[in-house]
């Protein structure tokens, strides 16, 4: 990074200069190219993937414990007095138990061996083994058992969470263990694979949501989500009156009821409590009347009127009905994160009251509607809640099943054996339950009514990018199917969150999102600390306000979390405090305090899923970082945790963004300003940010990139070549890009680059450069440009049967007529490395034993007719010339020795293989020349590709060309050049300029033209070609996976139609738009034989008496109905198979396909 | 342009080209905005109208024809080929690149690879390394032939890297002739070849190649000694046998004698007015450093004059004629007939042996067609 080091080199003669100068030091940072620094440094305090490390580890240090705490005691229910307490719970070292011995598991050989990288679950118990058979007398109490360090199950380890041994490594040790050092972690290994859990996008929990229903009504719902209970409140305004939803209630229930139920009896006081201006009152007046006419007037009333509503299960029992159901359904489902303490329902009533009233302002005024698609009504879920939702799960109904058992063990009449409460912990069910959640993503939790599919994913390992992009991106909460374009649109509120460019095209277009580049997402908060920090900070506690108070035009609101704590009268003072408290570190780093001034609220969040990022915190426009905090931070005395404990930097979230005035520059900072930006170019993601210049680009074309990035071929890892991946595409040369960004930097794409530097003619040639086709070089290719290899996974197993027999690999033949067959095989019967394998070549010896149901003697010693051979033969494309790469041999979990082989296969570049450059424009190899011909230019270069200039106009990429220039700038100065996104004016990106002025000082022309000769002619080209160095890409999509041709082959059994498909050698359709053009242009023949003759003829039989089918009797040389029993009337004609079949299904079906026929 | 009566034109000498003509059928103008005038007219009729015969005559490109050479070393040349047609250029340089023959790697026996680079990419890596043999002492390989000492070069790589020891990086130094053949015995003839006879290999040498006399004196070797081959690790190891056989560039450019081989046309800057003063001063300043083309010129009483120096420096930058009304001053051009011809060669054969092996490809591709015709 030769910036980078000029740039301290500066500032360390500055500093030498003006030592003594305080005035100088105290100086805010003048540009914003030294703040910078704090980006490395963030990342590496959090890497790349922290939000999901930080969920993870928040789950396994706070949140598992929680859960065990919830629900610690588990007693049984014939014997109250036997119980197990569970005192605590932690998590191991991710190890696994073989033979009795617990062996310490490295994440690559649980990849390597097909085996989940968990470690166990301890707990610490105590439980009471009750006295033998007889009932226990509650008086001679048996001292309880303390057992420490109990195992009941293993739980999944998020590799480089702080569970993981990869924890605080250091790039040796990681080395050392097998994994690459850039690896970001963040993900499962389940069986052996990699496994994601994709980032969830919800709707804020506990949160009002003023917004309007199908029909255009306005409602308010919150949904609430308690440790209990998860439920869904919707007040709607329906024909000027206002109902309560509520999934419990089976129709719709009067707010009034509702309200009158809680014990809010006086109508007074609800009109007072929503807001004393007439226009409330005259909302509220039908509902209200309503609620008379239904002869709702008190408590009892209304909870006998309720009482009728409630949803009964269809198994009802009424004589179990104890009554006052409508109560608890109030009490506990209603609403449910605002706690009913000793009957109080006043909170909740208040709280509907809030509800009311801001629905209310929404009817008055639009404006206060709540935009769904707002970035701060967004939770983000991540893998450390999910976790915990499916733990809490397994957790309970493995208690419960204890339960049974123990209370199956006690209920039997005589027991032997001492009842021993520990032996019935049952670890399968959390093991099994975490790992099967996991490999097939499906979260089923059936308390919470929670069915969701494809949670998971198995990791993108095609390229280093893929990987990075794949751990950031956010699945949405909405089906893909749904035509809406709001939340697909950019919200304004994703600066700086989510990358505006990083989303797929199609179908999930803007629902699929992805992290920018600093985005945290928080985790869970305890909030008993915020609350009584907020009652001595003056709030006034809602108990002991009036209903009218809720809304005096004097104080504001202040909710916590969605609970409203109470009122204060100076919000602005209150905020300003609690922001202070926040910066010194008495208040957690993720509080936010955001002042709604228009809802008249301070809200204060300290709940996970909210999405924020570090500012600068300026006072009166004026930066807090000097310079003397940067040098700190380069000299290394302090690092990034140093800033935010000093106030100097401090985490916003979307919604208290919206009190913060933000500068892009400190040179644009006003007094206002509140806070200044650390690096435009972060609020790109990691895909985004590979782009040089991406804001000269028209906006899709960077959205086209993120996409492609992630299917260049290129290094993977820098353990690529020890993974047995069942596919690994790599460059045999990659590079990293000549103009490079500071994204390429932080995540280290310059260490595993996925492209060439190309020099690029943009002019036209030869004509097989139309429509985006790129002419190749061909001496270029000769010499390794966009060479790739291509490693196919192929495996097999040693399996173990029923009678205990199991296969064996034996040595192979060496004559024989498998001979040939079984040459690359090594004696031990397994193909051995570097061998070239062929189609057909066989690349296992095994065999299986014949029988492998019925006892044998012994199983070991099986003789050798009583096995048929089992060999594996490779079947890849002919012609195809592939080696194997490696052999590794392991046991996978059911004990058995699996192999499995690495082929690998060397591509050169071919017509037809997909290029890219980092811009967008994709395009195909159209033709491959000689060198000779190809244009040169005054210095004797020759391009390694030319593109045709026409992809520039409509595209509107003039990022690439400036990449070119920066390109070209760089090599002739022997410097890389950057191009980071906004970057000029900090000087993270060069301008054109400058890059102009380089090219004229090497002797090129300052817009990069050259002077070009032709290499046919050997005269100058009429034009001057733009022409430079580009970073291209190979994309994944290659002629040689794709290209199918068949003439005759196999055929479909059923149909006897031709196969469907490359994989299957298949035949190609004529289709029945195809087929239309045949129609019309009266190709009646070429019909006739592609949809019959070439397909599926068939010679049948027809009775013309009967019209049904019949058959040939070859013994009597006739055709013969069977319907009519003769042989008479019948003549033969063609028809497709398909067409017979059809007949005799319709047939079966008693249906009777008769055939008339006209001729024969 | 002004308009100017037909009569007050000069008269145009017959049998010469006016100047306008003379200019675009010699020079190409290099404007600012794109190069014109490239293209060479071969009609030998085109100025007939005006008595210039346009026809090619020998006589007059034996008396006109020239070669300078400006540069040799030992790998690359620099020189001038005047009163030349492009075409004719052109060919040299097609013919440098993909016809002229070279010895190059072309099959590698490996034995034991354990180091992390692949068999084939090993193998590419080895084709490209320049060998320093004359390849006319060799012949083609055709398809049914068997290698013997006339048509391949053996060499072999055994290099292992001790375990313990620190990683290993190796160098093209490596590659050891081996002037005997192949010393990998064949595997099927192994079994019946008895004791006594040499073991079959999968080279036929009938006599060490050292012992020819072409070689004794001068054994083959590789360009350059330090070319990475590959990096090998603690306990890795890599033996295999490579090799040479001849072979064209058009096949692979790993047999292209010449690392490039290109020409340019001769640069002509003129001063279409005279640059004086401070705009003299502007416009050396304006040409960059690599090229500085124009000179300063006093003229006496403190006036400057900018002068054309060093025109053959000139890369086409065109920063002299950027700018409004620059190229009313300076004028670019490029002698049609002039080349500076560079052949950088990658070690096989001197650059001016190239040259003429260049020469007589043509020469014999000249009298094939000749032949053909006759």
């Amino acid at each position: 990074m030769g910036l980078k080091q000029e740039d301290y080199l500066a500032s360390a003669s500055k500093q030498q200069k003006v030592d003594a100068d305080m005035e100088f030091l105290a100086a805010p940072v003048k540009s914003a190219v030294d703040k910078f620094q704090l980006l490395p440094e963030f990342l590496k305090v959090r890497g790349l993937v922290k939000q999901h490390l930080d969920s993870f580890n928040y789950f396994v240090r706070t949140e598992i414990k929680k859960i065990v705490r919830a629900n610690d005691l588990i007693r049984s229910k014939v014997d109250p007095s036997i119980y197990l307490r569970y005192k605590d719970v932690w998590i191991g070292e991710p190890s696994l138990l073989e033979s009795g011995i617990n062996e310490k598991l490295s994440p690559h050989r649980c990849r390597l061996s097909d085996i989940t990288y968990a470690a166990p679950i301890y707990v610490n118990i105590e439980y009471s083994n009750g006295s033998h058979g007889q009932k226990t007398f509650p008086v001679e109490k048996t001292l309880p058992v303390v057992k420490n360090k109990v195992v009941i199950g293993r739980m999944p380890i998020m590799l480089r969470s702080c569970c993981c041994i990869l924890h605080g490594k250091d790039e040796a040790e990681l080395s050392r263990l097998g994994e690459c050092p850039l690896d970001p972690g963040g993900y499962f290994i389940i069986k052996g694979t990699e496994k994601v859990i994709l980032i969830q996008e919800q709707l804020s929990k506990n949160r009002i949501i003023i917004d309007t229903d199908k029909k255009g009504c306005i409602q308010a719902s919150v949904t609430s989500s308690t440790e209990a209970t998860k439920s869904k409140t919707v007040i709607k305004m329906e024909k000027e009156k206002i109902y309560l939803y509520l999934n419990q209630f089976a129709s719709k229930v009067p707010i009034m009821v509702v309200l009158k139920a809680m014990g809010m009896e006086s109508d007074q006081e609800v009109v007072q409590m929503v807001g004393r201006e007439s226009q409330y009152g005259a909302l509220l007046l039908p509902s209200i009347e309503e609620c008379a006419s239904n002869g709702v007037y008190t408590q009892q009333q209304a909870l006998e009127f309720l009482e009728k509503k409630v949803k009964r299960s269809p198994y009802y029992n009424p004589s179990l009905d104890q009554g006052g159901k409508a109560l608890v359904i109030l009490r506990d489902v209603f609403i449910a994160n605002t706690l009913v303490i000793q009957n109080n329902f006043r909170p909740k009533c208040l709280y509907v009251g809030v509800m009311l009233t801001r629905m209310m302002e929404a009817i008055l005024n639009k404006d206060a509607m709540d935009d769904k698609d707002y970035v701060g009504n967004k939770r983000l879920e991540l893998s450390g809640q999910l976790l915990s939702l499916l733990f809490e799960d397994l957790f309970k109904t493995t208690n419960e099943e204890v339960i049974k058992s123990v209370d199956a063990t006690l209920a039997k009449p005589s027991r032997s054996s001492r009842f021993d409460f520990s032996q019935l912990l049952v670890k399968d069910n959390i093991t099994h339950g975490l790992e099967r959640t996991l490999s097939t993503g499906n979260w089923d939790v059936k308390r919470f009514r929670m069915h969701r599919k494809g949670m998971t994913q198995v990791l993108a390992r095609l390229s280093f990018i893929g990987t990075l992009g794949h751990m950031t991106k956010i699945s949405p909460q909405f089906e893909k199917s749904r035509k809406v374009s709001g939340p697909r649109a950019l919200q304004p509120s994703q600066w700086g969150m989510l990358c505006p460019c990083d989303t797929p095209e199609g179908e999930a277009c803007g629902l699929v999102k992805n992290l920018a580049l600093m985005t945290h997402v928080t985790t869970d908060e305890e909030q008993g600390p915020i609350i009584s920090l907020c009652y001595c900070l003056g709030v006034e506690d809602l108990a002991l306000l009036s209903a009218e108070e809720l809304h005096a035009k004097d104080s504001f609101l202040i909710m916590l979390n969605g609970l409203i704590l109470g009122k204060h009268r100076r919000p602005q003072r209150f905020a300003n405090v609690m922001r202070k408290l926040r910066r010194a570190g008495k208040l957690g780093e993720f509080v936010s305090v955001f002042v709604n001034e228009k809802q008249r609220c301070v809200y204060i969040a300290s709940d996970g899923g909210r999405v924020c990022r570090p500012l600068v915190i300026a006072d009166k426009g004026v930066s807090r970082i000097k310079k003397h905090h940067m040098k700190e931070l380069l000299d290394g005395v302090r690092n990034f945790d140093d800033f935010l404990r000093e106030g100097l930097i401090e985490y916003l979230d979307v919604n208290e963004e919206n009190n913060a005035l933000i500068a892009l520059y400190e040179g644009e900072a006003t007094t206002e300003t509140t806070h200044i930006e650390i690096e435009p170019f972060t609020i790109l993601g990691v895909c985004a940010g590979l782009i040089p210049f991406p804001h000269h680009n028209q906006s899709p074309r960077n959205t086209y990139q993120c996409a492609m990035g992630k299917q260049a071929m290129g290094n993977i890892a820098y353990n690529q070549l020890c993974r047995m991946d069942t596919l690994i595409y790599l460059l045999v040369y990659p590079q990293r890009p000549l103009l490079t960004t500071r994204t390429i930097e932080l995540v280290g794409y310059d260490k595993l680059g996925a492209g060439q530097n190309a020099t690029v003619a943009v002019m036209s040639f030869s004509g097989y450069d139309i429509e985006d086709a790129i002419v190749m070089n061909k001496s270029s290719l000769d010499r390794g440009f966009g060479r790739c290899i291509v490693m196919k996974k192929l495996s097999a197993e040693n399996q173990k049967y029923e009678n205990n027999t199991s296969d064996r690999i034996i040595r192979p033949q060496r004559d024989g007529h498998d001979a040939e067959r079984m040459q690359i095989l090594d004696d031990d019967g397994l193909a051995a490395p570097g061998e070239i394998i062929r189609p057909n070549d066989i690349y296992i010896n095994k065999q299986s034993p014949i029988d492998t149901r019925s006892k044998v003697s012994s199983p070991a010693g099986l003789e050798d007719k009583y096995y048929k051979p089992s060999r594996q033969t490779y079947k890849g494309p002919e012609g195809e010339t592939a080696v194997v790469d490696r052999v590794s041999l392991f046991t996978n979990r059911n004990k058995n020795l699996c192999i499995k082989f690495m082929i690998r296969h060397t591509r050169r570049p071919e017509v037809g293989d997909k290029f890219s450059s980092r811009h967008g424009q994709k395009g195909v190899c159209g033709t491959i020349l000689q060198q000779e011909d190809f244009p040169f230019s005054e210095r004797g270069i020759c391009p390694d590709l030319i593109m045709n200039p026409h992809g520039f106009p409509s595209r509107m990429t003039v990022g690439k060309m400036i990449e070119l220039l920066g390109s070209k700038a760089g090599v002739s100065s022997g410097k890389f050049h950057y191009g980071s996104a906004f970057g000029e004016p900090s000087g993270h990106a060069d301008r054109v300029e400058a890059i102009s002025e380089t090219l004229v000082k090497h002797g090129f022309s300052y817009n990069g033209k050259d002077f070009i000769y032709s290499g046919i002619t050997g005269l100058p080209l009429q034009a001057y070609i733009f022409m430079g160095p580009i970073y291209y890409q190979k994309l994944k999509h290659m002629v040689l996976d794709k290209m199918h041709a068949r003439g005759s082959g196999p055929r479909v059994m059923i149909t006897r139609q031709p196969t469907e498909g490359r994989s299957r050698n298949g035949g190609l359709r004529v289709g029945e738009m195809e087929r239309d053009c045949l129609i019309a242009y009266g190709t009646s023949m070429l019909i006739y034989e592609r949809l019959m003759i070439s397909s599926d003829p068939f010679e049948v039989q027809v009775c013309r008496n009967c019209g049904l089918l019949g058959y040939y009797n070859h013994k009597l040389k006739t055709s013969i109905c069977s319907t009519c029993k003769t042989g008479e009337n019948v003549s033969t004609m063609k028809l497709p198979y398909a067409c017979k079949l059809l007949f005799q299904e319709l047939q079966s079906m008693n249906i009777v396909p008769r055939l008339k026929l006209t001729e024969a | 342009m002004a308009k100017v009566p037909i009569w007050d034109l000069p008269d145009v000498p017959k049998g010469e080209l006016p100047p306008h003509l003379e200019l675009q059928r010699t020079r190409v103008l290099c404007n600012s905005d794109a190069p014109t005038h490239t293209e060479n007219i071969q009609y030998s009729g085109a100025y007939a109208s005006m008595g210039v015969d346009n026809s090619v005559r020998l006589g007059q490109f034996q008396n006109n024809f020239k070669v300078e050479v400006i540069r040799v070393t030992e790998d690359d040349m620099e020189f001038d080929m005047i009163g030349i047609d492009a075409a004719l250029a052109n060919a040299f340089r097609r013919i440098l690149i993909a016809e002229l023959p070279t010895m190059a790697i072309e099959k590698v026996l490996i034995a034991n690879n354990t180091s992390v680079i692949q068999d084939e990419v090993l193998a590419h890596r080895l084709g490209l390394i320049p060998i320093k043999v004359d390849p006319r002492l060799f012949d083609y390989m055709s398809e049914n032939d068997v290698p013997h000492e006339k048509n391949t070069i053996v060499f072999k790589l055994h290099v292992r890297c001790e375990r313990g020891g620190p990683r290993l990086t190796v160098k093209s130094d490596e590659l050891i002739w081996l002037p005997n053949g192949s010393e990998f015995p064949l595997e099927a003839a192994n079994l019946t070849s008895n004791s006594t006879s040499k073991p079959k290999t999968y080279t036929s040498f009938r006599c060490s190649q050292d012992s020819l006399p072409e070689f004794s004196e001068n054994p083959i070797g590789l360009k350059y000694p330090d070319i990475t081959i590959a990096k090998l690790g603690p306990g890795q190891e890599i033996e295999l046998e490579a090799h040479a056989v001849k072979g064209m560039g058009k096949t692979h450019a790993k047999w292209s004698p010449v690392a490039t081989a290109w020409y340019r046309m001769l640069p002509e800057v003129v001063l279409l007015q005279d640059v004086e003063g401070e705009k003299a001063e502007e416009l050396k300043n304006k040409c960059p450093k690599p090229c500085n083309v124009f000179d300063i010129e006093d003229v006496g009483n403190g006036n400057k004059r900018a002068v054309v120096a060093r025109p053959r420096a000139c890369t086409l930058c065109r920063e002299c004629i950027r700018g409004e009304g620059w190229d009313k001053y300076v004028a670019l051009r490029r002698v049609k007939d002039h080349f500076i011809f560079t052949i950088e060669s990658t070690g096989a054969l001197p650059p001016e042996v190239l040259f003429t092996e260049a020469v007589k490809i043509l020469e014999e591709k000249c009298e094939r067609v000749i032949t053909e015709l006759s």
